[in-house]
């Protein structure tokens, strides 16, 4: 009634003359044309922009590759989520866990985020490397779901596997910094001078770390211990995945056996769960002193206090708590996150996305990795040549500094190391 | 009076129930609402066109096995070989599709090529598990078994080995083929690819016109309820179940071409997910029949695809799934097997 009558008085109006008329019609008509045209075109701009915001409520969809309980990878993606939960308003969380082919057969991944989506969930966190495949098809199929791809490089321009996604953000933490960190730890301790590492599959991530651990130790027993680097043996077995699935993997109870059996009296896990802290704890409780570092989750020690030496692990609630308030107010932006410690405390869980617990750590050792991290914290940039790879081609010229490309994509293990550096 | 057509149902529907109850019991000894839980598999079976997709999309490779075991079955031969088979049928289709994928031939050429190599497949593995049998004296259990521990050793081999992604060794598999290599789906939201469909269901009526309408079908009855008597009245004893075993094979191979075209698009460790185990006990509780295989599969896979919404909803292991399949199974059988007894004593008796 309102605009009826409005519009009234504007046509009975006197001053106006027939040629303003004419000209504000004509104005009408494009405001209209352009609406009509915008309205139309947004279904394809809306393929190339994020989804729409999620507003005061959002239910979060997580997919675990284990159990939400292991005291490894899928637990510390588990609490990271239990943060946001207890940072970010409006949010909730449902989830699936054991998440593989193996666990639950016959299922995709794609397909058990879309149970989750199912029950309310408007942002899907896929949290495991072994689900990247899943992942892309996934939100390519939903452009409408946030999506998270934890570990994963498609959203990284530098990256080799960049795949433009307006709804996936990429988030990793440095964990190569608290690797190095526990290479200290292990090189410290060990009587032996050797060490182990317990290596899931073979792929970037995992060399990358293997050999983090292995620049740590070295540079502490150089530096700090004085000793020759080639008295200094790290040896790597993979067991061909994240954690032990019977006669498929090898079991890393019997890997974790074979490193203490074999002269190795320090074991620097690299997979998703306990096994090397729970190996260390047999061994010593028999009367042979060695030690193990987990890895993943801040609490991984906790099998075996008087043999861990320390966890690295990873802190993801700060990254994901901002992916979600962004998918939320509307400022969601595809990107790749590689996020660093907080220098000044590693371990603020509030502000750093990797860190260290100290555990079993003689007064030397612990003196060490504190001064090693203040190091670090100083510039100390391990990643630094000369370096050579494996079967002697050289990975960084004298005083080069290996770019995040050259550490991401590290083709092989470094020279010095013994283990498979690709898979056969 | 225990041989009717009456009593047969009643003695089914016991079993079933009895089946349902101690499930029932189950849940509820864990602290869980039963009644929530049937629910939920129910909803998260037939809750959105989306999962009922996903349930087709299951049942294809449950039905081509079941399909292939009938024949089997019929013969009187436990295929346990069957899993081994749906494996080697998933190998030969990426073999194909791998040597095929950067040639003039046209997508839909390749995936028919890599299909028919995936029956290839399966059919010569389970020829093996048949040669065993008939040349070798190994019972086809046994025999079969050993396969699917080779055939899986086989499949790890591959995908960690010659056929690894660059670099990588993954649990997650081979790397995915291109997607005009996937068989179409209905939609891209969709999982559902309609030419697997189609041909799961030309099995089960190739299987039950082979069956119930052919000489062969006859012969191969005969020779499964005694071979002796089926070779002394002129049958080729051997022949039917070597044929048989080709025949199982060639579904279960079809099955796992499916799995690595049409749902995986790359070959994975457990590419078989079980549909042969599942398969058996499908064609057990169906008491062989081809007309109920197609639905009790059906029924399977809404169960198996429906207990995802256990872990998410109820935090509930949807192994549950597999404790109602198998309670099914064991108490149909026993059931049945009661109720023969029974007979028995009766008709002594009298």
């Amino acid at each position: 009634m309102v605009s009826y009558n409005r519009a009234e008085g504007t046509t009975a109006a006197p001053t106006h003359t027939s040629a303003v008329k004419e000209k504000e019609m004509k104005r009408i008509r494009i405001l209209i044309l352009a609406v009509l045209v915008t309205a139309l075109a947004l279904p394809i701009f809306a393929q190339a922009s994020a989804p729409k915001a999620a507003g005061s409520n959002l239910t979060i969809g997580l997919v675990m590759v284990g159990p939400y309980n292991d005291r490894g990878w899928s637990q510390a993606n588990y609490d990271g989520m239990q943060y946001v939960l207890a940072k970010v308003p409006g949010t909730k969380l449902v989830y699936i866990d054991k998440a593989n082919s193996a666990d639950r057969p016959g299922t995709t991944v794609s397909q058990l985020a879309e149970s989750l989506v199912a029950q309310g969930a408007k942002l899907i966190c896929f949290s495991s490397d072994d689900m990247m495949d899943e992942a892309v098809k996934f939100a390519t199929a939903h452009p409408d779901i946030f999506v998270i791809m934890t570990t994963g490089d498609q959203q990284w321009k530098e990256g080799k596997a960049y795949k433009p996604m307006a709804n996936m953000i990429n988030i990793m933490g440095k964990m190569e910094y608290m690797k190095m960190v526990a290479g200290v730890a292990a090189a410290m301790t060990t009587k032996t001078g050797q060490i182990g590492f317990l290596g899931p599959l073979i792929n970037d991530e995992t060399r990358r770390l293997a050999a983090s651990a292995y620049l740590g130790a070295k540079y502490a027993w150089v530096n700090y211990l004085k000793k020759d680097p080639a008295q200094l043996k790290f040896r790597v077995t993979w067991i061909g995945f994240w954690f032990n699935i019977p006669g498929v993997t090898a079991d890393p109870t019997q890997v974790a056996d074979e490193f203490f059996n074999s002269g190795c009296d320090v074991v620097i896990s690299g997979i998703d769960t306990t096994e090397a802290v729970a190996e260390a704890a047999k061994f010593t409780a028999q009367g042979k002193q060695v030690w193990a570092i987990p890895y993943d989750y801040s609490k991984a020690m906790d099998e075996g206090k008087g043999v861990s030496l320390g966890v690295p692990y990873f802190n993801w609630g700060p990254a994901y708590a901002k992916a979600v308030k962004e998918a939320m107010n509307g400022t969601w932006k595809a990107r790749f996150e590689w996020n660093d410690p907080d220098w000044k405390n590693i371990n603020n869980p509030d502000t750093s996305a990797v860190g260290f617990n100290k555990g079993a750590l003689s007064k030397a050792a612990s003196e060490g990795v504190d001064k090693f991290v203040g190091e670090l914290a100083k510039g100390l940039n391990l990643w630094t040549g000369p370096m050579n790879l494996q079967d002697g081609t050289v990975y960084l010229k004298s005083g080069q500094k290996a770019t995040d490309q050259q550490i991401w994509y590290l083709p092989q293990l470094l020279q010095g190391m013994t283990g498979q550096s690709v898979s056969k | 009076m225990l041989d009717d057509r009456k009593t047969r149902i009643l003695f089914g529907s016991g079993s079933v129930l009895v089946a349902l109850a101690l499930t029932t019991a189950i849940v509820a000894a864990t602290g869980n609402n039963p009644l929530q839980a049937y629910a939920n598999i129910i909803q998260g079976a037939t809750g959105s066109p989306n999962v009922a997709a996903n349930v087709l999309v299951s049942w294809v490779p449950l039905a081509l096995a079941t399909a292939g075991l009938l024949f089997t079955f019929t013969g009187g031969l436990w295929n346990i070989g069957i899993e081994g088979q749906i494996t080697l049928g998933a190998i030969f289709c990426t073999w194909a599709l791998r040597s095929l994928q950067n040639t003039a031939l046209s997508p839909g050429a390749i995936i028919a090529v890599a299909v028919a190599a995936g029956m290839l497949g399966g059919m010569l593995w389970a020829l093996l598990a048949g040669a065993l049998k008939t040349f070798g004296g190994v019972n086809e259990i046994f025999g079969g078994l050993g396969l699917n521990f080779v055939a899986t050793a086989l499949n790890l081999w591959l995908i960690f080995g010659p056929w690894k992604r660059p670099g990588v060794a993954s649990m997650s598999g081979t790397l995915p083929f291109e997607p005009e290599l996937w068989m179409p789906t209905i939609s891209v939201q969709s999982r559902l690819a309609p030419v697997p469909l189609v041909l799961a269901a030309l099995a089960l009526v190739t299987a039950f016109i082979l069956l119930r309408g052919s000489h062969f079908g006859l012969r191969l009855k005969a020779v499964g309820k005694n071979p002796r008597a089926a070779y002394l009245l002129g049958i080729p004893t051997w022949q039917h179940m070597l044929l048989s075993f080709a025949l199982c094979g060639a579904f279960a191979g079809l099955a796992g071409a499916v799995q690595v075209s049409a749902v995986y698009h790359r070959l994975i460790p457990s590419i078989s997910s079980g549909y042969g185990y599942t398969g058996l006990m499908v064609a057990m509780l169906v008491n062989y029949s081809p007309v109920f295989a197609g639905p009790v599969a059906l029924f399977f896979a809404a169960l198996g695809v429906g207990s995802i919404q256990l872990p998410i909803v109820l935090k509930l292991d949807s192994s549950l799934a597999g404790v109602i399949q198998g309670f099914l199974v064991l108490f149909v059988l026993m059931g049945n097997g009661l109720r023969l007894k029974l007979l028995r004593r009766k008709r002594g008796t009298l």
